[in-house]
């Protein structure tokens, strides 16, 4: 049981950034899709600077995950961008 | 292998912890990334590679008036396709000596199939009677959507292994702040550091092209991948078709009268878009409706010529031939996704700046490869015991050989299915592609039999001779040698053969490069693991 536990301990904050990385960061670059709608473009000119840029921000979003210095603080940078931009969204929705 | 664990992640530097996320991306989709790249890579001259695969049909030595030959198919058409509700043809032009033609039938009738296509001869309007194949339009469909799953499955794949791609490029790009001092850095004959600055050399050199291929290679896609602001912002067809007029010849779909009235001359309507855009630089003909009261006829400009997919087009009243709108403009955002699309295919190039695109990104296929081949190299210095490496290790290694030598005998395998294939058969072109993967198959089952080092060697010599021996096949089997090309000026045969001979000698030197390797292997010197902390510090990708 121990055992298993510190597995759990080591590997777990590992498992959590790569679904940070994966889930969290294409949660953020579709929300960011959304998000630009809101920009004072024509509609089809919005919807395809979405598409355009969300590639940009899910890297740099998967880069963050990796970067920071622990899973917490990859997770709390995800959620500060993404209360940011759930407005934005919400606006135009 | 268990290094990468949080604690540690947490207390080192940025460059390591992008080192251990480029080595991950990399190595996870690395496979599907090394097909990708290199049938990307030869799909560059895919119109070539098609011409080659149907050599019944006789190479164009001018482009003919596309305006007649789109009057032609469309004459073609309006016998045999009498029901159909749509049809569109991509005319002949430098590079493509025949029309393909694709079709919609409104399925009135229920055995009838809804969606049908085909390859006619410009000169008779008749279709075309060469060997069926799907030509180099199988290594262009493999590069982003694979085979034998449905389509959507295909791309989604596609787009994980490019969004891996570029996280692998730019993590890449943080673990070497000395990016271009390593560029000028070449250990040789120093086995893992070669490999390394090998890798470099390469994904420096091509940096800003790898960088462009993979973004622009998922915006091909962006509409399948982020489809959510779409979805939010449109809520009627209307809108809808705002986009898709943005993206592509767009015709709205009217509903037909009714009221037969055949087409008017298409002559005519291509005519005025090559007064507007040169005489062969007219890419399709699309109607809509054709042979009703209210069709619609688009022709749209070619990709040669200028950087962008954006289109361009005419469209015309069927019944009448007036013409009813010029469009050659669309937004901001459309244009650089257009231009995005053009960098990425690259059908607007000139043949020296095609065979650039071919270079560049062989050496991207090679970056991925010599990436591959490095987490093995890396590793296997530091295994326990090298005669008897842990599963994931052999598993990477096993993977690797059939992965990229394997890939070379089972395209080439491909090839060869091509000529010696009979024809007519029924189910041919499929029949060629379930050769291709039965022999890469069977390339991973010798690189599991086989001793790793074995393995490498024989395949790169079974591609080597299999690329060699091609022109050969190709003179016994067609009318079109390479003697009779070279006298021709036939240069896409003539090119075939050679390109042929050439990667023959680069695996025949790969293969001749690894052999010397197993041979001196045993005494690895120890030089190599010597100052762990410069290693340990400058490391790159790994």
């Amino acid at each position: 049981m121990n055992a298993r536990i510190q597995r759990v301990r080591s590997t777990g904050p590992l498992v959590s950034r790569i679904v940070a990385a994966l889930f969290g960061g294409y949660a953020l670059a579709a929300l960011s899709s959304v998000a630009v709608l809101a920009l004072p473009l024509s509609k089809p000119q919005a919807v395809l600077t979405g598409m355009l840029a969300s590639f940009a921000i899910y890297t740099a979003a998967v880069v963050w995950v990796f970067a920071v210095r622990n899973a917490l603080k990859a997770w709390a940078g995800l959620t500060i961008v993404a209360a940011a931009l759930l407005p934005l969204a919400w606006s135009v929705s | 292998m268990n290094s990468d664990n949080d604690q540690r992640v947490a207390g080192r530097g940025i460059r390591q912890t992008m080192s251990s996320l480029h080595t991950w991306t990399g190595l996870l989709l690395g496979w599907i990334l090394y097909a990708m790249f290199l049938t990307g890579t030869v799909s560059y001259f895919k119109d070539e590679l098609s011409q080659w695969m149907r050599p019944e049909l006789a190479r164009l030595s001018e482009i003919p008036d596309q305006a007649v030959v789109a009057q032609r198919i469309a004459d073609e058409f309006g016998k045999t396709l009498a029901g159909a509700s749509q049809w569109s043809m991509r005319l002949p032009d430098a590079r493509n000596n025949s029309v393909y033609a694709f079709w919609r039938t409104s399925a009135r009738s229920p055995g009838q199939r809804g969606f049908g296509e085909a390859y006619f001869d410009p000169a008779t309007g008749g279709k075309v009677t060469s060997r069926e194949t799907l030509g180099g339009d199988f290594f262009y469909r493999f590069h982003f959507q694979f085979h034998y799953m449905p389509v959507v499955w295909g791309r989604w794949i596609a787009g994980a292994a490019a969004m891996f791609m570029l996280v692998a490029i730019v993590s890449g790009v943080i673990t070497h702040k000395k990016i271009f001092v390593d560029f000028f850095t070449f250990r040789w004959g120093r086995r893992q550091r070669s490999w390394l600055d090998a890798h470099n050399a390469l994904a420096v050199f091509g940096l800003p092209f790898h960088l462009m291929i993979t973004y622009t290679g998922l915006v091909t896609l962006m509409a399948l991948y982020m489809p959510w602001g779409e979805r939010v912002a449109f809520k009627t067809p209307a809108e809808r078709q705002q986009l898709a007029a943005e993206l592509s010849a767009f015709i709205p779909p009217g509903k037909p009268s009714g009221q037969n009235v055949p087409l008017a001359s298409v002559e005519e309507m291509v005519r005025q878009a090559q007064e507007r855009w040169g005489r062969d630089q007219v890419g399709r003909v699309n109607a809509v409706h054709p042979g009703d009261a209210a069709a619609r006829v688009a022709v749209t400009r070619g990709d040669p010529g200028r950087v962008s997919m954006s289109p361009q087009y005419l469209e015309f009243e069927g019944a009448t031939g007036k013409l009813l709108a010029v469009r050659e403009n669309v937004g901001g955002a459309a244009e650089t996704r257009g231009v995005f699309y053009a960098l990425h295919l690259g059908r607007f190039s000139d043949t020296v700046t095609r065979w650039l695109y071919f270079l560049v990104s062989f050496m991207g296929t090679a970056m991925v490869g010599t990436g591959l081949v490095m987490w093995t190299v890396k590793r296997r210095q530091q295994l326990p015991d090298p005669d008897r490496p842990y599963f994931g290790f052999r598993l990477v290694e096993r993977l690797n050989i059939a992965g990229i030598a394997g890939l070379s005998v089972a395209m080439t395998a491909f090839l060869w299915g091509n000529r010696l294939l009979p024809h007519p058969l029924e189910g041919r072109a499929e029949l060629e592609i379930h050769l291709f993967f039965i022999v890469w198959a069977l390339t991973l089952l010798h690189a599991l039999a086989r001793p790793a080092r074995s393995a490498w060697v024989e395949q790169l010599w079974a591609a080597s001779v299999l690329l060699s021996l091609l022109p050969v096949l190709n003179a016994m089997t067609t009318q079109r040698p390479l003697w009779h090309s070279l006298a021709e000026g036939d240069w896409i045969f003539a090119g075939m053969d050679i390109m042929c001979w050439a990667l023959a000698w680069l695996h025949a030197a790969l293969a001749m490069r690894t052999a010397r390797q197993s041979a001196v292997s045993p005494s690895r010197s120890k030089a190599n693991r010597r100052a762990p902390v410069t290693v340990a510090s400058s490391e790159g990708a790994g």
